[in-house]
């Protein structure tokens, strides 16, 4: 099956997000993504296609899940995994970002993960280095994997995009990983509507081609998938809601107003979870419901084909 | 210095209407002591040779009333002399410089430093401004009476806004009593706090925080009302919106004031970002393409009075960064001209108005007399070929910072000669 893909090359040397990525970049990944998932499940994981080559994972920012994903991601392919936390040490050198990657480039890594707090970080990482660079989200604009694995989680539930009304629920402003699914839903063919109090909505975002809803309820209505997202205190800078009891009230994910959406509707959420604040613990817990769980799993598969792709 | 005779160019004064073609001769002194269609090769001695511009233009010297020079504190960016260079080769003999120094122009004492080091190093005309309160810390005024009598044309704090209203009408009630110019940068640092762009869908899909034009309005529409009660000699420093060319047209009518626009927001607009260009990370930000129509028309309609460069020099280690840690602001003060005569070529301005809002109108506001062709004062011009076409190159560029936000820009106009004092200082 990898032999037919050989034919099909992706038409970008990075992958800094969605935006960038033609439809058939996007199957071609997903696609490469789903012969992996059966890989992560059998007893001997790894396989040698990677062999020789240096990734490294650069996070200036903390990061659990995306990273050790990334980091389990290349040793199953069989690269040399590096994994560099920076939120604490060059930095705080006064060393800027060019100089980091001049002088990670001149190790001659095959491909670089990134993790920024600004937004545009992984772009002037790009125009610096020899090697492929995959954003692992940069500031609020764009986390493309994250994006990735959720389509292919409802498609693996759902069978297709197509078609589908999709909710995307809370902390929009901040959110690199509503950004990213925004484009790609759309490219996908899925109607968006996008749900969040006004202080935490993005200017002009219906321009992106999505519907945009302060009632959640309204929002909700009808829908096939409700993505909830995570509230983020840490790049709230000044006062952006009264408290998180009211937030619960009018945003957090209950069984009461999942009632609106359909009744065959799957929760998602990229994760980490503030349980009681913008979902309802049972909820997130529901092996009917919550597909939480599975886009972990396959979040594994889609950075392994996004590895294999993008170092060749 | 021997008597200068040019002859055959087309002459553009608007201070005293003069818009014909003609000639020029300066005296002795540097003075100007002939001007306009009355200077032709009937009454120039046979014995005394002339320059034939053949239809080039003579405006007078520039009046830059925006520029930060790094001198003192930032000599690394830019300082007197290199400034100096990069304005003479732009046709610019006047510039206004702003107080963001370190230490700040805020007290008497650094008046003199400065005054001496513009005097020594450069070659144009030097009008230092002080800023409104001490340390631009915004609490306390600084002495306006004291620092005008040495020589400062006007105050303001720069990039910074003074953001409590009780002291902005106790500025604008000292400013009337000792008839000082208050320049004020419109912005409410609240609502525009973390801001690096126009807010709206470019900073939606950057996922860069957004300033809403509505801080610019609010600041407007604050100072506008306290001037009501004493209407002190009061300038808005750069606007950046249509809805704040709203506001200028409501009042313009009800109180005294004068308003400026910088070149980058008349010539570019939000999209010009495109993949994080930190070049064009400006304060004000530019915003959309309705908005840059507005402020046209704004100049077009007398809303607006001033054009500037708002050169603001900054080494390439402040922009070689993410663009949210990347350091605003662009250099301009050598393409100011040659970007306004753009929108000549575009008819978006007629070329009296652009040279208006760029020597007499600037003069007029400073109460210096500069930016004019009169008889009996000094000869400060420029020699300027409207048409030649040429590529913005930075590495071509004058001034010690190369950040330019028109890199690559192909323009049409570009000065030959600039004369301070009858004295040629510049030749292309």
């Amino acid at each position: 099956m990898a032999k037919q893909n050989k034919a099909i090359k992706i038409s970008k040397k990075h992958l800094l997000g969605i935006q960038d990525l033609s439809i058939s970049d996007v199957n071609h990944i997903l696609s490469e993504a789903k012969q992996f998932i059966a890989l992560n499940k059998s007893k001997n994981k790894k396989i040698d296609i990677l062999r020789g080559k240096t990734q490294i994972n650069l996070f200036f920012e903390p990061s659990t899940r995306t990273q050790s994903s990334f980091e389990l991601a290349g040793k199953r392919l069989g690269a040399d995994v590096m994994s560099m936390n920076l939120s604490n040490s060059a930095i705080k050198k006064g060393e800027t970002l060019i100089d980091t990657a001049m002088t990670l480039n001149a190790m001659h890594p095959d491909i670089i993960v990134v993790r920024h707090q600004d937004s545009g970080a992984s772009n002037l990482l790009s125009q610096k280095v020899n090697c492929a660079v995959l954003n692992a989200g940069d500031g609020r604009r764009e986390h493309p994997t994250q994006a990735l694995l959720d389509a292919l989680t409802i498609i693996d539930r759902k069978q297709k995009i197509q078609g589908l009304k999709i909710a995307i629920c809370g902390d929009i402003v901040h959110s690199r990983v509503a950004r990213s699914n925004i484009y790609l839903l759309n490219m996908l063919g899925a109607e968006v509507n996008i749900i969040a109090p006004s202080n935490l909505m993005p200017k002009d975002i219906q321009k992106l081609g999505v519907n945009s809803f302060s009632d959640m309820k309204k929002g909700l209505k009808d829908c096939d998938i409700v993505m909830m997202l995570r509230l983020q205190n840490e790049r709230m800078t000044s006062s952006f809601l009264s408290s998180n009891r009211e937030y619960y009230e009018y945003y957090g994910l209950t069984p009461d107003k999942l009632k609106f959406a359909k009744s065959d509707a799957l929760i998602m959420h990229p994760g980490p979870m503030n349980r009681g604040i913008e979902i309802d613990t049972k909820l997130a817990d529901d092996i009917n419901k919550s597909v939480i769980k599975e886009q972990v799993e396959l979040g594994v598969a889609v950075r392994m084909a996004c590895l294999k792709i993008f170092c060749e | 210095m021997r008597k200068k005779y040019f002859l055959n160019a087309n002459i553009i004064d608007p201070h005293n209407s003069i818009e014909e073609t003609g000639g020029l001769i300066i005296n002795e002194v540097g003075k100007i002591e002939a001007v306009g269609k009355k200077v032709n090769n009937n009454n120039i001695p046979s014995r005394e040779k002339y320059i034939d511009l053949k239809g080039k233009c003579i405006i007078p010297g520039l009046v830059d009333m925006r520029v930060f020079v790094g001198e003192p504190g930032f000599e690394y960016k830019e300082n007197f002399r290199t400034l100096s260079e990069a304005a003479l080769s732009g046709g610019v003999t006047s510039v206004v410089t702003m107080p963001n120094t370190n230490p700040i122009i805020d007290n008497v004492s650094i008046v003199d430093f400065l005054k001496r080091r513009g005097r020594d190093k450069a070659k144009i005309n030097i009008f230092p401004t002080a800023s409104l309160t001490k340390n631009l810390e915004g609490t306390n005024m600084t002495e306006f009476g004291l620092l005008q009598a040495k020589g400062i044309v006007g105050f303001t704090d720069g990039y910074k806004t003074i953001q409590n209203t009780r002291l902005m009408s106790r500025i604008m009630r000292s400013a009337y009593d000792l008839n000082c110019l208050v320049m004020q940068h419109v912005e409410d640092e609240e609502l525009s706090k973390d801001g690096m762009v126009n807010d709206g869908i470019i900073s939606t899909k950057l996922g860069l925080q957004g300033i809403s034009e509505l801080a610019e309005k609010i600041i407007i529409e604050r100072d506008l009302t306290l001037l009501e009660d004493f209407n002190c000699r009061y300038h808005i420093s750069q606007v950046s919106s249509g809805k704040s060319i709203d506001v200028i047209k409501q009042r313009k009518d009800s109180v005294n004031f004068t308003c400026g626009v910088s070149i980058n927001n008349l010539s570019l607009n939000e999209n010009d970002i495109g993949d994080f260009r930190t070049f064009l990370k400006l304060s004000p930000p530019l915003r959309t393409e309705e908005d840059r129509q507005s402020l046209i028309k704004g100049v077009n309609n007398d809303l607006i009075d001033v054009i500037v460069s708002d050169h603001k020099p900054e080494d390439e280690e402040q922009k070689r960064l993410t663009f949210a840690q990347a350091s605003a602001g662009a250099s301009g003060v050598e393409t100011l001209l040659p970007l306004a005569l753009e929108l000549y070529h575009n008819e978006s301005i007629k070329l009296n108005k652009i040279i208006k809002a760029l020597t007499s109108n600037p003069a007029k506001i400073l109460k210096i007399d500069k930016g004019n062709l009169s008889i009996g004062n000094d000869a400060d011009f420029c020699i300027v070929d409207i048409n030649k076409p040429w590529i913005v190159k930075k590495e071509n560029l004058v001034s010690k910072s190369k950040n330019t936000s028109i890199e690559g820009r192909k323009l049409q106009g570009k000065v030959l000669n600039t004369y301070v004092n009858g004295e040629e200082l510049f030749k292309i």
